[in-house]
């Protein structure tokens, strides 16, 4: 089953069909990453733009990475060097790149539903790589293999997502993904950052998505222990007192793990604040996993721009 | 697409005394059976290859070496397919520069998918030498590619089909000639 869509924007609309076949074409790619030599000539004469308007080292790089392991040229535009420091629109930006004919564009953008936009002027397959407080699909995607790869499955998981959920695309992503494939997925943090009321979105999915009492009522019992970064960035609103009282309330130390399932692992999408809502014992400890996220990283991304840029 | 069955080409039989023939052809071939790697290109490729290894074994009592290939991600065609194809696992032995090569398919046609194999293999090191084994060798090649070891060539037209049925895949096992309607 192939992937018919020109654009991947978000987890929201994509089927259980379509994620499933992302996760195992990603399969494949994680072997060529071993491999001596790290490339296949896939994508040979396509052009992959990564369009950067946020600041990202592992993202970008990671798909930087992909595309050149498929052999596209790959080309990096940060905000701070474009034309958008000289005033030009988000559109005007769009249709001058798609006028050099790239097969497909990656974009960041802090305005949830940037790539939207930009996908109704472009033919190129428009890609999501975060957009504000809304979507980070393939962040999700390669959260999902890295669960995979340890759990065998997603059915009856128990997955509990701590911190941040109110700024957290992550923890957006996440929820459609893995409540879709019949994981229960628990959020818990300062209620000043918990959207209430998100969950009801969930009612009809495969899993589940509630909002727990507490992060030990959440972690309790977890095969999954997934800790969202403090958004250094956007906590101008004075959401928690601070970074002291949120590392003991609710990060993630080696005496709150031990409430999760004694085979739990432990997921960060980075960039991690040790000490701040993970402790650097559980970061480097035997449960983490979160090396091996940035590694399934490079292969979700390969199979996304396989799929979505390798055909007509 | 309909189709319909014009000949068989092969019963279980034929196949399992073509695939006897081939083997004790690469046995002769290949004094020194401990450097061979015998390769099966996916699909159909990969069960034949491990029948070979079978034979070989019978008649020699040496356990070849086997991998898989998928050749997908190596395709000329695929910035013309509408849909992109499942890709595969390739999985070859740690090393196999210097070893002898062994690739493996059903059906011999244009020759790109050995094209697109011999690709493969180079990015995975520098094989000694590579020899091609098919069960059906059909004509009509494109490139310059012919085989070394044919369970049996067979005379085609342009519109027909060679269907390698094996079981691992099919309710059957044998080759038939189809021809599209």
């Amino acid at each position: 089953m192939p992937l018919h869509r020109k654009d991947l924007l978000g987890i929201e609309d994509l089927s259980v069909e379509e994620i499933n076949l992302i996760l195992d074409t990603a399969e494949t790619f994680r072997d060529i990453n071993s491999r001596r030599i790290k490339k296949v000539p896939t994508l040979r004469g396509k052009t992959v733009i990564n369009l950067f308007f946020e600041a990202s080292t592992r993202t970008r790089t990671s798909f930087e990475i992909a595309g050149k392991r498929l052999s596209a040229d790959t080309i990096n535009i940060s905000a701070s060097t474009s034309s958008v420091v000289k005033g030009e629109t988000l559109i005007d930006t769009a249709q001058n790149l798609e006028a050099m004919a790239p097969d497909a564009i990656v974009i960041r953008h802090s305005s949830s539903g940037a790539p939207h936009q930009i996908a109704k002027y472009v033919n190129s397959a428009v890609i999501n790589a975060g957009d504000g407080a809304h979507e980070h699909p393939t962040q999700a995607l390669l959260d999902a293999l890295t669960i995979r790869h340890n759990k065998g499955k997603f059915a009856g998981l128990k997955v509990a997502i701590i911190g941040d959920v109110l700024h957290s695309r992550v923890a957006r992503s996440n929820a459609y993904l893995l409540s879709k494939l019949g994981a229960h997925v628990s959020f818990a943090g300062p209620n000043t950052l918990l959207p209430h009321g998100f969950e009801k979105q969930f009612a009809n999915a495969e899993g589940s998505v509630r909002f727990a009492a507490n992060v030990n009522e959440a972690i309790a019992d977890a095969d999954v222990v997934m800790m969202l970064r403090i958004q250094m960035e956007r906590q101008a609103g004075g959401f928690f007192p601070s970074l002291k009282e949120y590392s003991i309330h609710y990060g993630l130390n080696l005496k709150r793990l031990s409430l999760a399932k004694p085979d739990a692992i432990v997921l960060h999408p980075g960039p991690i604040n040790r000490g701040v809502e993970i402790e650097s014992d559980v970061v480097d400890g035997p449960y983490s996993v979160i090396l091996d996220q940035v590694a399934n990283g490079v292969a979700v991304r390969m199979a996304v721009l396989y799929l979505l840029a390798g055909g007509e | 697409m309909d189709f319909k069955e014009k000949a068989v080409v092969m019963t279980a039989a034929d196949m399992n005394r073509v695939m006897a023939r081939m083997a004790s052809q690469i046995v002769e071939n290949n004094p020194d059976l401990s450097n061979i790697i015998l390769v099966g290109i996916h699909r159909r490729g990969v069960p034949l290859a491990e029948r070979l290894a079978n034979k070989i074994k019978e008649m020699d009592s040496v356990a070849v070496a086997t991998g898989t290939l998928d050749i997908t991600l190596y395709r000329d065609d695929l910035s013309t397919v509408a849909e992109q194809p499942v890709v595969n696992s390739t999985q070859l032995p740690a090393n196999i520069t210097g070893k002898t090569i062994i690739l493996v398919d059903d059906v011999l046609y244009t020759g790109r998918t050995v094209r697109a194999a011999l690709d493969e293999l180079i990015d995975f090191g520098r094989p000694h030498r590579v020899q091609l084994a098919v069960l059906v060798d059909r004509g009509w090649r494109e490139l310059p590619i012919q085989a070394d070891y044919i369970g049996k060539y067979v005379n085609t037209t342009e519109h027909e089909i060679i269907k390698v049925m094996l079981p691992e895949y099919d309710e059957d096992e044998r080759v038939i000639v189809v021809e599209t309607k």
